[in-house]
């Protein structure tokens, strides 16, 4: 049984880049170890000798030649961004 | 003059090849009833400029001798597929806005096999949910009540698409599904649901949740319906390196009727716990019919089915937290951003504004199971059970043609019901989630009403690539039902 408290929580927030107030962190250990106790029954199944499965697709992935097919999209690409200058996406400084 | 919008889409493609009526005024009569309906708040947005200038365009188009598979079909498209210039949402406050700059493949081949798009439906938030309550847009309304007059959910996550179809607000439309959302809402509002094999349709150009469980489909009237539509939206795309380079058959072609020697496979670990008595007995109806046809139906066993939702609840999420990394506030979307706010807290602020409760938790339990030190004990551990479940599937498909299972464990339920606790509104995908893992093709049907008044699918479950075996008993299932209750105000 895995119960995840508030420290373990705001821990996964953060690697999942989501601001999340104090009584959410509480909420949401609260919700999320009841997702994982219901995953939990997993643990019973004896998988000795299985292999992962990654994908059902049942083809190796195709290669194909290694050349330029698009490009000089720039405005397409742009176009949705919530800040733009110069051709470029904008960012905050990240350099000090 | 016959009322446009209770034709099925293939009375309406014959309608329209006899001159019975053109395009545009098929359309406008679902553009009417879009407007009539609005409460059921079916779309997201509404596109019926574009509609109609479609249905002139296909009208045209048909006057020169040249019509497709779904020439001048007005259909709904899940908020969920990329369409050049017009909004696409995912049903997410953090796309809010969003108008992409290219159109999926799916809705690509549609539009040039004549298929006319009457707008974006509405959805639970990125796919993920069974009520579509999560949906920044608002919750959907099923076009089925109670009988005391109570809302109902429609479903989820295809939930717009399902209650636009029954609502008669579009001939039919366009689902994905990754775990149910296509078979438990058609389930939920009496239509046709079908979940194609793994790889069947492109994936390019559908906001992406689960990867390796995604698939469109059709959500239709009747079965025949959706071979039509699944014809129209199938094929090899080099843009999707899962796409199968397998040919598109001729799906309305397998609707024989016959399906007499055929082996139908009844899998005992489907009778869970506490199945409510009316869902036994659909089954047990189910059967009987299929029996009748000239089936011969056998018990089959999938034993790892009970590990299904579990395994689901740790892929998927895994899936969707890598997948959803892209919305970062810069690209696209919404960003929210203050003076002196550094990158990650412009990640962080925009991401907590973004994505709603559900999304918000999913992301969290894949990141978590992805993490260093608990990868191999969850996320592993779930790829391994997933391989037991494809293999129980496979050893059930040595000896039977298709399986019958219930599409649900319950017919639709009030809003805000199942609310309070996420773990219990996954159970409604307890029956749709095995085959996903598997990437099966799944078609439910509808077939019979609940004691409440409410309807109830059977799902067919076929080997990979032979949707024409499911079409196909499900075509018979649907003769043998003959279901053909309607929501209020769509009777006659």
């Amino acid at each position: 049984m895995s119960s995840l408290d508030k420290e373990t929580v705001r821990k996964i927030a953060f690697l999942s880049r989501i601001n999340v107030s104090e009584e959410g962190l509480s909420e949401l250990a609260g919700d999320l170890t009841r997702i994982l106790d219901f995953v939990e029954e997993l643990q019973e199944v004896d998988v000795e000798g299985c292999d992962p499965l990654t994908s059902v697709a049942d083809l190796t992935l195709p290669l194909r030649k290694d050349e330029v097919t698009d490009g000089n999209i720039q405005q397409k690409v742009l176009a949705n961004a919530p800040m733009t200058d110069a051709g470029c996406f904008v960012v905050p400084k990240v350099v000090e | 003059m016959t009322d446009l919008t209770k034709l099925t889409l293939a009375d309406a493609r014959d309608g329209l090849a006899k001159g019975d009526f053109t395009s545009v005024e098929l359309t406008e009569a679902h553009i009417k009833s879009m407007d009539a309906h609005r409460n059921l708040n079916a779309y997201i947005t509404e596109t019926p400029e574009k509609a109609v200038e479609m249905a002139k365009a296909s009208d045209a188009k048909r006057a020169k001798g040249d019509a497709g598979k779904m020439e001048g079909l007005p259909i709904a498209i899940k908020d969920l597929f990329c369409t050049e210039g017009v909004q696409t949402t995912a049903a997410s406050h953090i796309l809010e806005g969003f108008k992409p700059e290219y159109e999926s493949t799916v809705t690509t081949n549609l539009f040039n096999n004549g298929a006319v798009m009457l707008g974006k439906a509405n959805l639970d938030e990125f796919a993920m949910g069974s009520s579509n309550t999560s949906s920044y847009y608002g919750n959907v309304i099923n076009p089925w009540k109670t009988a005391d007059g109570k809302d109902l959910v429609p479903g989820g996550s295809s939930g717009g698409s399902a209650a636009a179809v029954a609502a008669g607000m579009a001939l039919a439309a366009t689902g994905t599904d990754t775990g149910g959302s296509i078979r438990q809402p058609a389930s939920y509002c009496g239509i046709v649901g079908l979940k194609p094999t793994y790889g069947r349709c492109s994936r390019w150009g559908i906001v992406a949740f689960a990867s390796s469980l995604d698939q469109a489909g059709p959500m239709t009237k009747t079965v025949r319906d959706a071979a039509i539509m699944l014809g129209a939206m199938a094929g090899h795309d080099a843009k999707d390196s899962t796409s199968a380079p397998v040919a598109v058959p001729d799906f309305e072609a397998a609707l024989t009727g016959d399906i007499r020697g055929m082996k139908i496979g009844i899998p005992k670990e489907y009778r869970v716990d506490g199945m409510p008595e009316e869902i036994n007995k659909l089954w047990e109806n189910g059967i009987a019919m299929l029996r009748d046809a000239g089936a011969e139906v056998v018990d089959v066993s999938l034993p790892h089915t009970k590990y299904a939702l579990g395994t689901y609840y740790i892929v998927a999420p895994a899936e969707a937290s890598s997948n959803l990394a892209r919305y970062d506030g810069l690209r696209y979307g919404q960003r929210v951003m203050e003076d002196g706010d550094s990158l990650d807290d412009m990640y962080m602020k925009s991401r907590a504004a973004g994505f709603g409760k559900e999304v918000q938790r999913r992301i969290m339990i894949g990141t978590y199971v992805l993490s260093a030190g608990y990868y191999d004990a969850y996320y592993n551990k779930a790829l391994k059970v997933r391989r037991r479940i494809y293999q129980d599937f496979e050893n059930a498909f040595g000896t039977v043609d298709a399986i019958l299972t219930p599409t649900a464990p319950s017919a639709a339920f009030a809003i805000g019901e199942n609310e309070d606790d996420p773990v219990k509104m996954y159970l409604n995908d307890v029956f749709t989630v095995p085959a996903s893992l598997a990437g099966l093709p799944g078609l439910s049907v509808p077939t019979g009403l609940s004691s409440g008044g409410l309807p109830l699918g059977l799902q067919l479950i076929g080997k990979p690539f032979d949707e024409e075996t499911v079409l196909r008993v499900g075509g018979v299932l649907e003769n043998a039902a003959a279901f053909n209750a309607k929501p209020f105000g769509q009777e006659g």
